[in-house]
Order: C-alpha cells, then sequence, then structure tokens
C-alpha cells in the first residue's frame, strides 16, 4: 500500500507528466473484486472498481504513445490516450467530456467489452508485459461521470428539423441515439419490451452489468431529448413502411432475436430453458429477488451449453439461484471458449465445473416430463473449420450422462423475422439477417440497419460501433438534401 | 358485434387520424368498463386504440399490469375500432391474473403490446363448428364473429362445470346456433362438448372446426373429427414472455417439429399437436401458480 501513496498520492489538481521510466515501473492495476465464494451467492456487483488512487496509477502507466494502436483496436475509435491523459493529469472532469465524445455507453463497454481482443490486445506494454487496463479506467471515468451528472451541461445542438425513428434500444439503437440528438434530429426509440436497454437488461446480469447503470445510461439519453416508447412492435404494432412514412429515416437494431437449441431429443422436457429465456425471467423480470411475480426455476444441478458469455452469464446465474452444482458443457477445449477471459476465470473462481470437449446428444426425462440428465458425447479437436477454430470430432464409443435437473441452451441465435416479414421491401440475406452496404444503408431508401440483426450475433460494442456508423450515415442522408418519404 | 374485424379503409383512416394528433405516441391503457362472465373469469374493457383497429381474430396481446408484474400472454376477445378500446377476458388462476381481474374502472394497465401472433385462417363458405370451453369460449369468440360476418354458417359449442362457468353464450347467439353444455347438467345439454360436436359432425356438412380450452378438450376434439377428416384448429395458451419469438418458452411440437406458439401460431392444426407436451409444459410453473395464488387471496379476503 505504500506504492500507491508514492507513486499516484499526489493531489490530483496537481498532478505533473510521469517520466516514461518510472511509468514502467508500474504494475498493471486489477479492480477489487468480492470475494469468489461469497458473490456466487448474491447477485451484486462482481467488480467494484478503482479507487481515485489506484486509477491515477493505472493511468501513469499508458506511455501515450504517438502512434496508439488502441485506438485502431477499438470498434467505436475511443480517443484511448486523451482520456487517460486527462485523467493522469487529474482532470477527471475533462477525461469524462473527452471520453463521452467518443462513446455514448461507457459504464456499458467499461464493463462487458473483451478489452483483451480489442484495446489492450494491441497496447505498446502488452509486449513486455501486462498492457494497460484500459477497460477499467474506461469505467472508473464513466462512473465518475454518472454521479457527477451536475458538472456536465445539457446539450443544446442546433434542431434539424428531421425526425429519426429508432428500432430496438440495445446498444446500438442507444448509442445511435446519442449521436444523433447530438446532430440535432428528432429521435424515437421504439422498444418491444416494457423496459428500454435490449440485451443490456434482459441478458446481462446484475452481478456483471448492474441495471441502474443502464437504466441512468438511459436517463442521460432521455434528458437531452431522446423519446423511448416502450411495449411497442414494429411489425406487429406498426410496421416498418408506416414508420417510414412519418419519419425522415429509420435504424434498425432490433437484435438477433430467436434462441437456437441443441436440436436432441429432449430439449423440450421441463427445465430445458433457453438462455435467452432464463436471463430474461431472472433479470428483465427480476425473478432472482423473494416475492417476485415472475417466476423462474431453481435448478439444482444446472447444465448450461455453450462457451460464449452469454453461457458464463447462466451457468452463474444458476449459481447464485442456489444450485449445488453449476456445469458448462462445451464441445471444444478451454483455449477456444469465445468468452471474455475474465467471466471464465470469474466462473472457474465460483465453483463452476467445465465439462469441456463434451457435446449434449440427448436431454434425459423423468416420467413427468421433467429433466432428469444429460446424455454427452466426447469431442477430440481435428482441422480447423472455416472459423479457424480446431473442429471438434466425436470419439467414437465415448457415450456418458450425468444428472441434472435443468439444462441451459446457449449456443446463439438467429435472425427473429417479426420486422422484416412487415416489410417485404427489404432485402435479407439467405439467414434472414438484414443486407447493408458499407454505410450500413439497407435496401429501403432511408432505412440503415445494424448490430445483430445485420451481422448476426455478436457483441455490444460491435454493435454500438455499428450505431455510431449508422448514426453518421443517417445524418449525411438527413444533410444530403436527399429526401425521406415524408418531406 | 358486426364488423369487428376494420376493413383496409377503416385501418387506414384510424391510423391517420391517430397519427394527426399524437404519431406513434404513448397511450394510457384505462379500464373502461368490467364484468365477472364466471366465478374466476372476468372481462376487461381496455383502451388501446392502435391494438383496437388493427388486430385480426386469432391474434393476441402481452399484458404487463404495472411495475413489477409479470407479462402475461392473453387473447384478445373483442375490439371496438371506433371507441379504440379491446375486450380481455381473463382467468385468475395465479396471483398476476387474480390482480388483473381486480382492477377497477377507471385503472391503468401499463403495458399492452400487440397485437401479436398470426390471425386466424378463417373458412372462406360453408359450415364451421367453434367449439370453447370455460375461458376458452373468449377466444373463439372473435374467430366466431369474423367468420359470420364472412358469411360462414356458424354453430358454437360451449361448456363449462356448471352453469355459471359458462361464458359468452349471448355474444355466440349472434353469430349463430348456440349449443350449451353442462358437466353437471346444470344448464343447457348434460356433458362435455366434445357429446355435441361428435353429433354435429355424425350429421355432416361440417366444413371446420375451431376449438379453444384447456388441453384435454382440445385433444378430444382432434381425435373426435380426425376420422372424419374435418381440419380442426386449436389455439394454444403455452407459457411466453416476450410473445416475439425471442424466448422459446411457448415451443410447441407440431407436426413432429418444434413450433413458437407465439410467432409461428397461436393457431395450429389440432391433428398434428403435441397435446401431451403442451400439457406438460403448461405445468411448469403448478406449485409456484398456486402458491402465489393461495398468497393472493389471503392478502385479499377472497376465496373461490
Amino acid at each position: 500500500m505504500e506504492d500507491l501513496t508514492t507513486l499516484a498520492g499526489r493531489a490530483a489538481s496537481e498532478r505533473e507528466p510521469m517520466p516514461k521510466k518510472e511509468r514502467m515501473g508500474i504494475g498493471r492495476n486489477g479492480m477489487l473484486e468480492q470475494e469468489p465464494l461469497v458473490r456466487a451467492h448474491n447477485f451484486a456487483e462482481v467488480n467494484l472498481g478503482y479507487t481515485e488512487q489506484l486509477a491515477l496509477m493505472e493511468a501513469d502507466r499508458c506511455l501515450q504513445c504517438p502512434r496508439p494502436y488502441c485506438i485502431e483496436g477499438c470498434p467505436v475509435a475511443v480517443n484511448i490516450p486523451n482520456f487517460i491523459r486527462l485523467l493522469s493529469e487529474g482532470n477527471v472532469k475533462g477525461a469524462a467530456d473527452s471520453l463521452l465524445s467518443d462513446n455514448a455507453l461507457p459504464c456499458v463497454t467499461g464493463r462487458v467489452c473483451p478489452q483483451e481482443s480489442q484495446c489492450e490486445l494491441v497496447c505498446l506494454r502488452g509486449k513486455t508485459g501486462a498492457p494497460v487496463a484500459i477497460g477499467h479506467l474506461e469505467r472508473y471515468v464513466a462512473d465518475w461521470a454518472l454521479n457527477n451528472r451536475g458538472a456536465f451541461s445539457a446539450i443544446k445542438p442546433t434542431p434539424s428539423g428531421r425526425s429519426v425513428a429508432i428500432v430496438g434500444s440495445g446498444p446500438a439503437g442507444l448509442t445511435a441515439a446519442g449521436e444523433l440528438i447530438k446532430r440535432g434530429h428528432q429521435v424515437t426509440i421504439f422498444e418491444a419490451f416494457h423496459a428500454p436497454g435490449g440485451v443490456l437488461i434482459y441478458g446481462i446480469p446484475e452481478f456483471r452489468l448492474p441495471k441502474d447503470i443502464v437504466q441512468k445510461e438511459v436517463d442521460r439519453l432521455v434528458a437531452d431529448g431522446v423519446v423511448i416508447e416502450p411495449s411497442t412492435i414494429i411489425g406487429k404494432t406498426y410496421t416498418l413502411p408506416e414508420l417510414k412514412s412519418h419519419f425522415d429515416a429509420v435504424f434498425v437494431a432490433v437484435g438477433a432475436g430467436l434462441p437456437v437449441f441443441m436440436n436432441v431429443p429432449g430439449e423440450n422436457l421441463k427445465g430445458v430453458y433457453s438462455a435467452n429465456e432464463y436471463l430474461t425471467r431472472v433479470n428483465l423480470m427480476g425473478a432472482y429477488r423473494a416475492g417476485s411475480a415472475t417466476p423462474v426455476l431453481h435448478g439444482q444441478r444446472v447444465a448450461v451449453v455453450g462457451g460464449g458469455n452469454v453461457a458464463m452469464d447462466s451457468v452463474r446465474t444458476a449459481l447464485r439461484l442456489g444450485a449445488q452444482e453449476a456445469i458448462i458443457v462445451y464441445r471444444r477445449s478451454l483455449d477456444e471458449l469465445p468468452a471474455r477471459k475474465e467471466e471464465v476465470h470469474h466462473a472457474q473462481a465460483e465453483g463452476v465445473r467445465f465439462e469441456l470437449l463434451t457435446a449434449p446428444t440427448e436431454v434425459l426425462g423423468d416420467e413427468k416430463g421433467w429433466v432428469s440428465g444429460l446424455r454427452c458425447l466426447r469431442m477430440e479437436l481435428g482441422e480447423p473449420d472455416a472459423s479457424g477454430r480446431r473442429r471438434p470430432v466425436e470419439i467414437p464409443g465415448s457415450d456418458f450422462t450425468f444428472p441434472a435437473d435443468m439444462v441451459v441452451a446457449a449456443i446463439g441465435t438467429k435472425s427473429n423475422p417479426l420486422l422484416t416479414a412487415s416489410a417485404p421491401g427489404l432485402a435479407v440475406n439467405e439467414w434472414g439477417y438484414i443486407a447493408t452496404d458499407e454505410n450500413l444503408a439497407t435496401s429501403m431508401d432511408g432505412v440503415f440497419a445494424g448490430g445483430d440483426i445485420v451481422r448476426g450475433a455478436a457483441t455490444v460494442i460491435l454493435a454500438m460501433g455499428d450505431g455510431k456508423k449508422a448514426a453518421r450515415s443517417i445524418d449525411a442522408y438527413l444533410r444530403g438534401g436527399s429526401t425521406a418519404a415524408s418531406a | 358485434m358486426i364488423d369487428l374485424v376494420p376493413t383496409p379503409a377503416e385501418r387506414d383512416n384510424v391510423s391517420l387520424s391517430q397519427t394527426a394528433s399524437a404519431p406513434f405516441g404513448r397511450e394510457i391503457h384505462h379500464v373502461v368498463a368490467r364484468a365477472q362472465l364466471s366465478p374466476n373469469v372476468t372481462r376487461l374493457i381496455v383502451e388501446a386504440p392502435r391494438i383496437a383497429a388493427i388486430r385480426q381474430p386469432g391474434q393476441f396481446v402481452i399484458v404487463r399490469r404495472g411495475p413489477g408484474a409479470e407479462r402475461i400472454p392473453l387473447t384478445i376477445a373483442d375490439a371496438d375500432a371506433v371507441a379504440g378500446t379491446i375486450s380481455l377476458v381473463i382467468q385468475a388462476i395465479g396471483a398476476s391474473t387474480s390482480e388483473l381481474c381486480a382492477l377497477a374502472l377507471g385503472e391503468v394497465i401499463t403495458d399492452i403490446a400487440g397485437p401479436l401472433g398470426n390471425p386466424t385462417e378463417l373458412l372462406e363458405t360453408g359450415h364451421a363448428v367453434c367449439v370453447g370451453g370455460g375461458v376458452g369460449t373468449a377466444v373463439v369468440l372473435p374467430i366466431a364473429q369474423a367468420l359470420a360476418a364472412r358469411g360462414v354458417k356458424v354453430t358454437s359449442v360451449i361448456g363449462g362445470r356448471a352453469r355459471e362457468w359458462v361464458i359468452c353464450e349471448q355474444e355466440l347467439a349472434v353469430c349463430g346456433q348456440v349449443v350449451v353444455c353442462t358437466d353437471d347438467g346444470s344448464y343447457g345439454r348434460h356433458g362435455f362438448v366434445t357429446d355435441a360436436l361428435r353429433d354435429l359432425c355424425e350429421a355432416g356438412g361440417v366444413d371446420g372446426v375451431y376449438a379453444v380450452g384447456p388441453v384435454p378438450m382440445m385433444r378430444a376434439c382432434a381425435e373426435l373429427t380426425r376420422p372424419y377428416g374435418i381440419k380442426t384448429t386449436v389455439s394454444l395458451n403455452s407459457i411466453m414472455i416476450d410473445g416475439t419469438g425471442m424466448c422459446g418458452g411457448c415451443r410447441v411440437s407440431v407436426d413432429g417439429k418444434t413450433q413458437y406458439a407465439c410467432v409461428d401460431g397461436p393457431e395450429f392444426d389440432g391433428h398434428t399437436v403435441d397435446f401431451k407436451l403442451l400439457a406438460d409444459r403448461l405445468n411448469t410453473y403448478r406449485e409456484f401458480e398456486q402458491a402465489s395464488l393461495a398468497a393472493w387471496q389471503a392478502a385479499h379476503g377472497e376465496a373461490l
């Protein structure tokens, strides 16, 4: 702890740049977090963030590279060295201004971005040691901004007189809304659920992304003038052509939608959930709270099939709901797990069991239609497939079963045709995802699309990148004199 | 009761007049009328102008009473496009449905999302038998109305445990002949709706059957009509959260394939539905429902 006072203890307002050699001497600072065996039984956030001292010390680790690769590594091109420099100078307000001008939802990305495969992957400090903890710093600055709303004046752009409808209030929709309202356009977001946030609200659990933080990010947009219409399903309540005839432009960011099941016998037994359903019950509907109006099953031996972030979220949720055993069933090995590294480490520390190189072949049931176990095959890794990852191959005769009273399928999603079916003029690809050009323009004039409904199931930050790009295209479209249908 | 399905022109008019004042604006869903239809079934007439204007028979809404409440799928039993209201018929089976049934005039339902699901495939001509059991009678009502409106001959066969459990008889009488059956013989014909349906099938000239009610009733109707080769449409009330295909909770097996009741249905060919799976999945939360209902009744001093 002495290090803290010597290196970062200088009063924030009088901090001078630190010589490079001294910077190189500082090791990467982790965030404080709840003890694994405590947090495995509660829904409070796992990570507790940086103290001011830790944040300043970590900021000092940044070398302020003349050519900052980290910016190129960021899907929304946050000017990372700039906000870190401002922070290290003790100007956290300036750091927040810089960060917020690049990223509409920094509290979210600071928590859920896979930094290790983006900005931190290319950080120069990583060549000889650990990269700068960019995500932790982003979270620190973003949380400061959220808790010091009074320090920021409301934006007052010149009204453009143009209106944009955004379909979906997930990361892509919220990001686009933030960018478009800053440019003076009227923005209305239509959300199918009763609460905005999309996957940030229904999908990512409280212990990884507290809902009051998402709500505050949404509140910030609403304070800036964004209108949100919940419980409105485009494709049902209104069609896309109807929206297009009333708004100057439309951005479709409805997410991927339909859950994929394993396609094995027994998957309709009671106790088999899609991750979408399981997480929605727990997160959006609050079924983890005692006295919740919405029920959720509390499995004692829960098998989660899949290896992505959604699988980790599901298995850790099951643990928190009292599972004696929570098991990841994944057909490749630890190295191929697509989840963020931190989530895998957290899951391991909390006591999640990993059945790797394992593929389910049947969900077993009892006479009353409830799940009683899972039959699986062991796999080995063969030649690389189209994704570059080594293809799992069944080992003949390796059948085995284990008992389970709940199974969660977290193996991805496919496109939901609800909206596209209401818009025959909207071109989709062979998988039902909306076809766009490089500016995210669709085949319908004035209609743009982004996020998972264009790229298939991906990440929050890639969706946000699309939101930002689409906003730029829409702004150019609205100012370019090219007229939308209602002009 | 006539012309409940708005013509395309009517739909356009409603849409335009709405957007003139408040384009795509938020609606406040007041309860404007309510009636107790049977000991545990209540009808609420609720303001929902947009849904009232565009809904079609067979479609449903997802209702959320207020903050913290459950999301519940409910069939749109009737609608008045001019008044901007829809009719919801709710059976109190748990705390959430009891709470909805207890709503007073002027109270508000925070969220009504829809209209969801596919519209009913209606017979073009001929003779349709609409079979309703218990609260399912309210689901069959808009189908009977739409069939009658297009000139199809409608015979309704509706039933309940006893006289006080029979609902929607008068509304269905507008559409055609109504045969009422009660299990205890306290009203109408003594026996199950399937007995009356069998007589109609035997008599011949039935071109289609629409059957909505408890799972055993729908299964029995489908089995009964199968040898006659009469197309039998059933409406599946599986458990769902979003109603848009996103949760997969409502999955059912139809013709050996997994389908989502919310987006692929809710109506399916009864001769191809796996009713055992449907019944199994419907009781996933039975214990929770019973406990929540008991707690709700204890708190509200009600008992059925």
